[in-house]
């Protein structure tokens, strides 16, 4: 008889020197529960996107409810709630930027990453394109985030060249 | 100055004199030239005696509201039974406004400093710097500008020498949401909460962050002390063309169809024309002046007359009926279709709702869906009183304000703009069907 195949055990996020690090910043405030953000932002950079055993984790650590972590989870959108393509591509189409293209960006970023429709991750596992409101640099337009590089002036033009520092 | 480009012989560059110098980040760079002097007067001085200048000074919010900074400050209680708290609001998030971002990036100890003044001034132990989730770039320079504030002994136990004071300053990055922006909701964001904005009163000063006595303030507000503490509330006032109501300097970020966007200083009540035509190098080749949108995208829409007559401060722009707000300048050229921007900020404040209040939740949306019909060509001559109807119902009624931001856009466009709406519905303009 052959065993149902196992569900990976989940390994806590906060182990060592992620929870000493998590725990120096506890210590910035009053209350357990405002690390929550702080915490939230770990998870996401060690796992890559916050999983529901991720926000039982952190809302043990944290004296909280899973049911009260989702809600917070939900409630900003730059936390992933599923795994996202190797390269977060976020294009800002919001009045300044779409003033001076931001759509036709939009557009080449879709079509030189092969991904089929917004927020859906190409086929090769590498990217995710999103479509974001203002980025706070509207007087470089268009702007545009991938991972944590922040990007200026970007024109359709230049999509496939950027694509090339991205593989 | 209008970084990337050169400080132009109109601008009055107090703030944005070391933008584009990459030394000025760094301790050193930023002791050379005359760093953290500030403090150090301000720290001679009591407290009262600082908010005193300040009030003098004539300074005021540069988030949005145009508050009196100094009166902000005298809110907090005067005798310590709590902690209080300085929350610096970094969350810089109106379409139109990049300015915050730029302090932060080339001069994030001037921030550093102007927190620490006013944390003193206030009497608060621990400052909270929220940033938004989304400035990777001036959240690196700030962690490491806090760094080395604390290493020289600017921060932590006993500040700059003084025996007893403690000055401590964390940053907070938000995760995406634009409503953290708005006072009560930051608050709530710090606290490890959905960033609803809260019931007003109480107020921030009585019942802040962490149920505390609390300030906050813009960057470009906190930024701006320093120079007040080193050069004189009088001289601050003398910066103006309008004095004494608006006074000092403003960052006036510009973008959309102009040749040379980017943040630039200027004294208050500067032209809003010169600042277009002049400083940003005007309109691109064989284009004209359609609409501006001056003080961010939740203030109302100006035509072209009224943005060349219009003064940059607060009583200027109100008399041309729109706000200073923020100072984000969004220039709009005879290529744009208003109808379809407007949407696109429509479909802005629809998606950064909290959604707490119903007329602002389906008040959003709805905007957005009549605005969606109107350019699909299915739009009806009545709509537009429907918008305006709705736009009614939105304003002055909600927890926050940005149900009436929603509207400022949608009324003034419909109403400077009737005709390329009545052009969508009378089927002379080709249908557009939005992204989305
Ligand atoms: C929806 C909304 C969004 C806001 N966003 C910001 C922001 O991103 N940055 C900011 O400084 N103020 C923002 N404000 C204004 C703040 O509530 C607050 O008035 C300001 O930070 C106070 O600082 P000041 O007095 O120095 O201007 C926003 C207000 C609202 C209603
Ligand atoms: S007006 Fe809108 S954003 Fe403000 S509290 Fe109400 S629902 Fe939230
Ligand atoms: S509109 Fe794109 S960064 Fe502001």
């Amino acid at each position: 008889m052959s065993a149902a195949p196992e569900k990976a055990a989940y390994e806590p996020v906060f182990t060592g020197d992620r929870l000493k690090e998590l725990e120096a910043i506890m210590a910035r405030y009053p209350t357990k529960r405002a690390a929550l953000l702080p915490a939230l932002w770990m998870v996401q950079q060690a796992r890559g996107w916050i999983s529901e055993e991720a926000m039982v984790e952190v809302a043990e650590i944290l004296d909280l409810t899973p049911a009260y972590v989702k809600g917070v989870v939900t409630f900003y959108t730059m936390y992933h709630q599923h795994p996202v393509g190797k390269h977060f591509i976020q294009v800002c189409t919001t009045t300044p930027c779409n003033l001076c293209g931001a759509e036709d960006v939009l557009a080449a970023f879709l079509k030189h990453t092969g991904c089929e429709e917004l927020g859906a991750t190409s086929p090769d596992g590498k990217y995710t394109v999103v479509e974001v409101e203002c980025l706070g640099a509207c007087g470089f337009a268009t702007a545009v985030l991938i991972g944590d590089d922040f990007l200026e002036n970007v024109t359709a033009e230049k999509v496939p060249e950027i694509l090339k520092r991205y593989q | 100055m209008g970084y990337p480009h050169p400080p132009h012989p109109k601008e009055t560059v107090v703030l944005s004199q070391y933008f584009g110098d990459p030394e000025a980040r760094t301790y050193e760079g930023w002791k050379k030239r005359g760093g953290y002097t500030a403090l150090e007067q301000a720290l001679s001085m009591a407290p009262g005696e600082i908010i005193e200048i300040v009030k003098e000074s004539g300074l005021r919010g540069r988030g949005g509201a145009g508050f009196p900074t100094g009166l902000k400050w005298s809110f907090m209680p005067k005798e310590k039974t709590k902690p209080h708290y300085l929350c610096c609001n970094a969350d810089e998030s109106e379409p139109g406004t990049f300015k915050d971002r730029e302090i932060m990036r080339w001069t994030p100890h001037a921030l550093i400093e102007g927190c620490a003044i006013a944390q003193y001034a206030i009497q608060a132990e621990v400052t909270y710097i929220y940033i938004r989730g989304e400035f990777t770039e001036p959240l690196a320079i700030m962690q490491q500008a806090l760094e080395e504030a604390y290493r020289h002994g600017i921060l932590g136990k006993d500040a700059m020498g003084k025996k007893g004071l403690r000055l401590d300053m964390y940053i907070h990055r938000g995760a995406g949401a634009y409503i953290c922006g708005e006072e009560t909701a930051l608050m709530n964001s710090i606290e490890g909460r959905r960033g609803n904005p809260r019931i007003k009163p109480p107020f921030p000063a009585a019942y802040g962050v962490f149920g505390m006595p609390t300030t906050i303030n813009n960057v470009e507000t906190l930024a701006a002390v320093p120079h007040i503490i080193n050069r004189g509330a009088a001289w601050y006032k003398s910066l103006s063309l309008s004095s004494p109501k608006s006074t000092g300097t403003k960052l006036f970020s510009v973008c959309g169809h102009v040749r040379k966007p980017g943040n630039y200083e200027v004294t208050m009540g500067f032209p809003l024309g010169e600042l277009i035509y002049d400083l940003c190098g005007g309109m691109r080749e064989g284009r004209k002046l359609k609409a501006c949108i001056p003080g961010g995208s939740s203030v109302p829409i100006l035509n072209r007359e009224e943005t060349e007559s219009c003064l940059l401060d607060y009583e200027g722009c109100i008399e041309k009926g729109t706000m200073l707000g923020s100072g984000g300048v969004i220039v709009f050229d005879d290529s744009a279709d208003m109808v379809y921007q407007i949407m696109r900020l429509a479909r802005f404040y629809a998606h950064e709702s909290c959604a707490q209040c119903t007329q602002c939740r389906e008040g959003t949306a709805w905007t957005v869906r009549i605005l969606q019909r109107i350019l699909a060509g299915e739009g009806e001559m009545k709509d537009l009183d429907l918008l305006l109807e709705l736009a009614e119902q939105m304003t002055g009624k909600t927890i926050c304000v940005l149900s009436d931001s929603c509207a400022a856009p949608v009324v003034s466009g419909i109403k400077k703009f009737r005709d390329e709406f009545e052009a969508y519905i009378k089927g002379a303009r080709r249908p557009v069907t939005a992204l989305a």
